[in-house]
């Protein structure tokens, strides 16, 4: 069974819902991204997306450009990434982490050495931005020979066709873009998430994450009562960013963040 | 995934691309977040509506012919075909166009179809902001909203059309991000359309882009090559041996050329910018030397470095200043049906003053870099043979960069 299965699984159990930290790989330095994943684990993350930097990074706000910007200082390329995770292994066989980014590096990489060195340094699944379902035939065919799983997001937009075919190419879970527009904007209304949640119910029995816009604990006690798995990403990187060359506050910091989610979430 | 050197170009029928789903060979597709999907989809299915429809193609030719001025004249360099001492060398007069460049035929097409699809707001990105005046212009006659995101480095270069577009209502937005250009300001206008894709329509300026931008931009501009067709026989009883455009997204080139793609006679040259040279590293010259990858939407050739990222591009130009090109250029590459070649800052500088000296015409810096390479071809041509150049835009706007160079303050 996958790492993703069955953590979902586990998680049923108890009833309790995913909490999914996404940070950059590299940002601000290589040095800073594996502790940060063990220390999340830790503080209560269930899975960990792991940003593959890219230079041109249309669908996400302002705070993950500048952790893109700041881990391409370094020159993280997703080879670099793939070893993040390979080293984060050493110490957590169990938690699952998922690559989040574009389709180039991926590309350029090739399809079936990508899905082979990150299903072999324990990557479970990939989350790629600007691939929809019609262009991923190939990428998911790689992708599945390895036992990755393609992640997909389901967008307010996507109409109920689309959602049909998403989730009939989905494995792991699927990812709810919880509103119009990029990673970290401000106008996530509750409500319409939770309508759109249950209409995707509709066609899978995945799990069904919820991510853009949830910055706080109430947003994510709020969203964890409809989705399955909440996804936080640039609250956490504003709390780095504002801890730049002391990386204890920093990992402090982001801890708590993860730490008043998780109990606002069970509780 | 297949190469698309598998087809062969010799039974291409090009009339028939980009397939359903916007593919031109492996090239083109569709390669957005899911966001944008449904609303690429609504506009492919607008697009397919309008296009053979009798009213809109009215109105549309009504404004080509007394809002841009069409048709531009195709006109013989007589002055410049002597000094070339080669082959006669027509060039097509896009620069006579209502804002100075071919961009206008594709912002009146595009606005059109917005009007019928009830959106209210127009965004769009600009490089030397050629297509970001065009916007603001017929956004300003349709009684539009209109933002336009630029790069804050161009924005320095082109502090006049920067001024124009205000003059004419736009909000231009400065983009801070990347590399602070062409493709950071395409990025941006992404996140706007993202945002806002209820209310607003992408007036994309070139063929590249999510389906179905490059197939429409192409129809829109396709407009110059069908007259060049009638002009040229008027005047010369014969097709061109030679097609020769400037290619940065490459809209003013696939324009001129997709009307003469199954002349098989007719020799295509499409015109990258090689800055510094091509071995120098800055440039803007993916179909000469980058490789093939995504971006913005579209499975295009690529200026990328071996972990897939976006690298930074130098032209004098900054229309061409741009690392991807358009799907369709990418795929007549493969095939053979167009050949792409490469002149350097310096080379389309002097062919910028070379024509302005001979002919009396100043070219934009883009339309230079076609006329640079037309030097090189002309005299390898006999003299009864014909080069169409597209003279894409014309030069007022570069005037600054030019006298910079030159050490004069304007």
């Amino acid at each position: 069974m996958s790492r993703i299965k069955a953590c979902f699984d586990r998680l049923k159990q108890h009833d309790r819902t995913a909490l999914i930290p996404y940070i950059m790989a590299g940002d601000p330095g290589p040095a800073v991204t594996v502790p940060l994943m063990h220390a999340m684990v830790e503080a209560g993350a269930n899975l960990i997306e792991l940003g593959v930097p890219f230079s041109d990074p249309m669908a996400d706000g302002p705070v993950i450009q500048a952790a893109s910007e700041r881990a391409l200082e370094h020159h993280i390329g997703i080879r670099t990434v793939i070893d993040m995770v390979r080293s984060f292994r050493e110490r957590d066989s169990e938690t699952p982490v998922i690559l989040m980014g574009y389709l180039n590096p991926v590309e350029v990489m090739g399809y079936a050495d990508f899905a082979s060195t990150a299903a072999e340094a324990g990557v479970d699944g990939i989350l790629t931005v600007d691939i929809p379902p019609e262009e991923s035939h190939d990428l998911i065919l790689a992708l599945r020979n390895q036992q990755l799983d393609p992640i997909y997001l389901i967008a307010p937009t996507s109409t109920e066709d689309r959602i049909q075919s998403i989730c009939a190419n989905a494995s792991g879970f699927v990812y709810y873009v919880s509103l119009k527009g990029v990673t970290g904007a401000a106008n996530l209304q509750v409500q319409s998430v939770e309508d759109k949640i249950n209409e995707i119910r509709a066609y899978t029995d995945l799990p069904l994450g919820v991510g853009f816009g949830i910055s706080d604990a109430e947003r994510a006690a709020q969203v964890s009562q409809c989705a399955d798995a909440v996804v936080v990403g640039s609250a956490i990187i504003k709390r780095m960013a504002a801890n730049i060359g002391d990386q204890a506050s920093m990992t402090k910091e982001v801890t708590a963040l993860l730490r008043s989610m998780r109990e606002a979430m069970d509780a | 995934m297949s190469k698309a050197s598998e087809l062969n170009g010799a039974t291409a029928n090009f009339n028939d691309m980009p397939d359903a789903q916007g593919h031109f060979g492996v090239y083109g597709g569709m390669f957005v977040a899911e966001t944008l999907m449904a609303p690429l989809l609504e506009l492919r299915q607008a697009y397919e509506q309008y296009k053979d429809d009798s009213e809109f193609l009215a109105e549309l030719d009504y404004d080509l012919t007394h809002f841009v001025g069409r048709p531009s004249p195709l006109y013989f360099a007589k002055s410049w075909t002597e000094k070339l001492g080669g082959a006669r060398v027509y060039l097509k007069r896009e620069d006579l166009n209502h804002t100075g460049a071919h961009k206008i035929n594709n912002t009146v097409g595009q606005a059109l179809l917005a009007k019928r699809m009830g959106k209210k707001r127009v965004i769009a990105e600009t490089g030397a902001g050629q297509h970001g005046v065009a916007t603001a212009t017929i956004a300003a006659r349709l009684n539009m909203d209109c933002v336009v995101y630029m790069g804050s480095e161009d924005i320095k270069r082109q502090a006049i059309n920067v001024y124009r577009m205000r003059l004419l209502g736009a909000e231009v937005v400065p983009v801070e991000s990347g590399s602070k250009t062409l493709k950071d300001a395409l990025n941006e206008a992404m996140r706007d359309w993202v945002t806002n894709v209820d209310d607003t329509f992408y007036i994309i300026g070139t063929v590249a882009g999510p389906h179905p931008y490059p197939a429409m931009v192409r129809d829109f501009q396709a407009i110059i090559g069908r007259e060049t067709r009638e002009q040229i026989m008027d005047m010369e009883g014969r097709l061109p041996d030679a097609l020769v455009a400037c290619v940065g997204g490459g809209s003013n080139a696939i324009g001129l050329f997709h009307p003469f793609l199954e002349d098989r006679d007719v020799a295509i040259y499409g015109v990258e910018a090689a800055g510094d040279g091509l071995d120098s590293g800055r440039h803007a010259a993916p179909l000469c030397a980058g490789e093939p990858g995504v971006l913005h939407g579209n499975r295009t050739y690529l200026m990328e470095d071996h972990d897939g990222q976006i690298t930074e591009t130098h032209s004098i130009s900054a229309g061409l200043d741009y690392p991807g090109v358009g799907p369709e250029h990418s795929w007549l590459k493969d095939i053979g049906r167009a050949n792409y070649v490469a002149v350097t800052d310096d080379e389309a500088l002097q062919a910028f003053h070379d024509v302005t000296r001979t002919e009396g015409i100043m070219p934009a810096l883009e339309s230079s870099h076609a006329l640079a390479y037309t030097a090189k071809l002309a005299p390898s041509m006999d003299r009864d043979q014909i080069i169409v150049v597209n003279l894409s835009g014309r030069g007022d706007k570069d005037i600054h960069t030019v006298a910079t160079l030159e050490g004069i303050s304007v």
